[in-house]
């Protein structure tokens, strides 16, 4: 598996000097967005907990960077610093509430708590701007001899926060933490019974994979230039959840090929297709139907049943260890 | 005092709208564990369709008639054809409905524009009701009147008649009920249809005071399932107290303090939340 990681980090470095500067800065966006989408699957594939309102905590880092950047002009680290403060501090409320309930009640909690953000930003216009949104924002200067607003050198400043990001969460993954996570999503009972803090282990999967949204929040402000509302919405963070439902829940990297094919497909579709959305939900149900643990699911399946062609039907029983 | 009877009266109005919404969501919720996300699917095809139709016969309640009609087959058909086979998987659930509400939403963005549309009620129910300095919209007063009286009649529906005590008996415990033959096909399918009839009939009155556009789906399927949250899953009380708490809070909130408007819609969700995580009438499932 360290084979196939070290070989999508290669693609991405040496894809974007093929691709043109729209291609390029689709490639961008999808990176970003592949952070929150590994970050719900921390929270979706690990830990079991079907959010339904992931894309808040990029929002609101959004909304802290851009105003701090519109009205107070600070710099990217101090930008960098509050929002995931910011994040940390809603996040932690947030599931508070949001934890006190299981399955179905959680996912309508955490769709109701979006809203919540939603309304503010909508409508306290006097702080966040309302509808209108909070425009010009420019690409970061950090000092460094690139300038940031070539496509192509702030892929690779966006590449370097992806990886870093990448990195992290597969850390928290693949450590007892991260396992215990898994524990939890099979069986919570016998967790229990094992002696663990079920509700402390969700609580700390649930903001860890608020901050890491956070963070790819900040990004998207200054890839976007521009929030609004609409970066609070319901339909964000039902995008971020198919996602990780496309590329399959439970391996991080599921999420990042789920979140390449979503930004691609609404893009390239849209400018053929007027009803580019029909597709889209038309794309929903047969991922449902028919690829129910996504595309590395059906990756998975194809690969097993290459590699056991000839021998026994007999599929192994545990999921090839990433 | 005028102010708050206004406020009051239409706060009363909108959450009759969301009960009628909410009722449906609660029913299908609580028979099937489904979280329905197409819900509000039905609230559009039920105003757009009552709107061509009222456009081509000229009578609202033929609207009214087909609107319901058509909610109610396509939510068996999606009932029977595509949930049936998922069973409680939360994720495939939400990512199926989730896909039906876009490409419904599409569909009728595609079919009758993005425009806001008005159902046309007949001139008799347009009028007002005039008492003293304050004017009551009498179409309100009769949505207000449909709302109670499907919470009547769902109530004698589920208490009183033999049907009732299935459907309540599989809200309880579906395999007991399956076991004791209780066909628990027509039960879901009921709880579709009932579902999808009334949300297409508040598609219908909601279109003619509130009208009908593609994006409201989504706004008023946010309220209505606040509402079944706050009130409870499963509890259709809890549905009426949920979607009338809602109705007044969101309208006092906005003619109060606007700038927070929908936070103070959603904070008292959150706080009754921190306290009843079930919703005030719901139980622990």
């Amino acid at each position: 598996m360290i084979l196939g990681f070290v070989g999508l980090l290669v693609l991405l470095i040496i894809l974007p000097h093929f691709l043109s500067r729209y291609l390029c800065e689709l490639l961008t966006q999808a990176l970003i967005l592949s952070i929150v989408a590994m970050s719900l699957d921390i929270l979706l594939g690990y830990t079991g907990l079907p959010s339904l309102g992931h894309a808040v905590y990029s929002g609101i880092a959004a909304y802290t960077t851009a105003i701090l950047l519109t009205r107070y002009h600070a710099s990217f680290p101090e930008v960098m610093i509050a929002s995931l403060i910011v994040v940390t501090i809603v996040a932690a409320l947030f599931g508070l509430l949001a934890l006190r309930a299981t399955s179905h009640s959680f996912l309508l909690i955490t769709i109701a708590l979006t809203m919540l953000a939603w309304g503010l930003a909508y409508r306290w216009t006097s702080f966040t701007k309302g509808e209108n949104g909070i425009a010009g924002i420019t690409r970061p200067d950090l000092g460094l001899p690139w300038d940031f607003r070539v496509a192509i050198n702030f892929y690779y400043l966006i590449f370097i926060c992806f990886s870093i990001a990448l990195i992290l969460m597969w850390a928290v993954v693949k450590s007892p933490f991260g396992k215990s996570l898994l524990g939890i999503k099979e069986s919570p009972s016998r967790m229990q019974a094992l002696g663990y803090n079920i509700w402390l282990h969700k609580y700390m999967a649930f903001v860890i994979a608020g901050i890491f949204s956070g963070f790819a929040g900040v990004l998207w402000v200054y890839y976007q230039g521009f929030v609004s509302p609409v970066d609070l919405e319901g339909i964000p963070s039902l995008e971020v959840l198919l996602m990780v439902a496309l590329g399959g829940a439970g391996t991080l990297f599921g999420a990042i090929i789920g979140a390449v094919i979503l930004v691609f497909f609404k893009s390239l579709v849209s400018v053929h297709m007027e009803r580019w959305m029909m597709l889209m939900g038309i794309v929903f149900i047969l991922t449902v139907i028919y690829a129910p643990e996504g595309i590395s699911g059906l990756a998975r399946k194809v690969y097993n049943r290459l590699r056991h062609s000839g021998q026994s039907t007999e599929l192994p029983v545990s999921k090839s260890s990433m | 005092m005028d102010f708050f009877i206004i406020q009051a009266f239409n706060g009363i109005s909108y959450g009759a709208i969301i009960y009628l919404i909410a009722s449906g969501l609660t029913i299908i919720f609580g028979i099937m564990d489904i979280v329905n996300l197409a819900h509000s699917a039905y609230y559009l095809l039920g105003g757009y369709v009552a709107i061509t139709v009222i456009g081509k016969t000229g009578n609202f309640y033929v609207g009214i008639l087909c609107g319901m009609a058509v909610g109610v087959i396509v939510a068996i058909a999606m009932e029977r054809f595509f949930l049936r086979v998922l069973g409680g998987k939360l994720l495939a659930q939400v990512l199926i409905t989730a896909g039906f509400y876009f490409f419904f939403e599409d569909l009728c963005l595609a079919i009758w524009g993005g425009d806001p549309q008005w159902v046309k009620a007949p001139q008799y129910l347009t009028e007002c009701l005039i008492c003293g300095t304050l004017t009551f919209p009498i179409f309100r007063i009769v949505l207000i009147a449909v709302a109670v009286g499907v919470a009547l009649g769902l109530w004698l529906f589920i208490e009183k008649t033999k049907f009732g005590a299935k459907l309540r008996a599989s809200v309880d415990d579906r395999e007991m009920a399956q076991g004791v033959g209780i066909k628990l096909s027509t039960i879901c399918a009921s709880a579709f249809a009932i579902g999808g009839g009334l949300a297409a009939l508040a598609g219908i009155l909601g279109g003619a005071y509130l009208s009908v556009y593609p994006a409201f789906g989504f706004e008023i399927l946010i309220y209505a399932f606040v509402a079944v949250i706050v009130g409870g899953f499963g509890s259709l009380r809890g549905a009426f107290v949920g979607a009338m708490f809602l109705g007044l809070i969101d309208n006092f909130g906005k003619a109060l303090f606007p700038q927070l408007s929908y936070f103070s819609l959603y904070a008292p969700m959150a706080i009754i939340l921190a306290v009843r995580p079930t919703g005030l009438f719901g139980r622990a499932k």
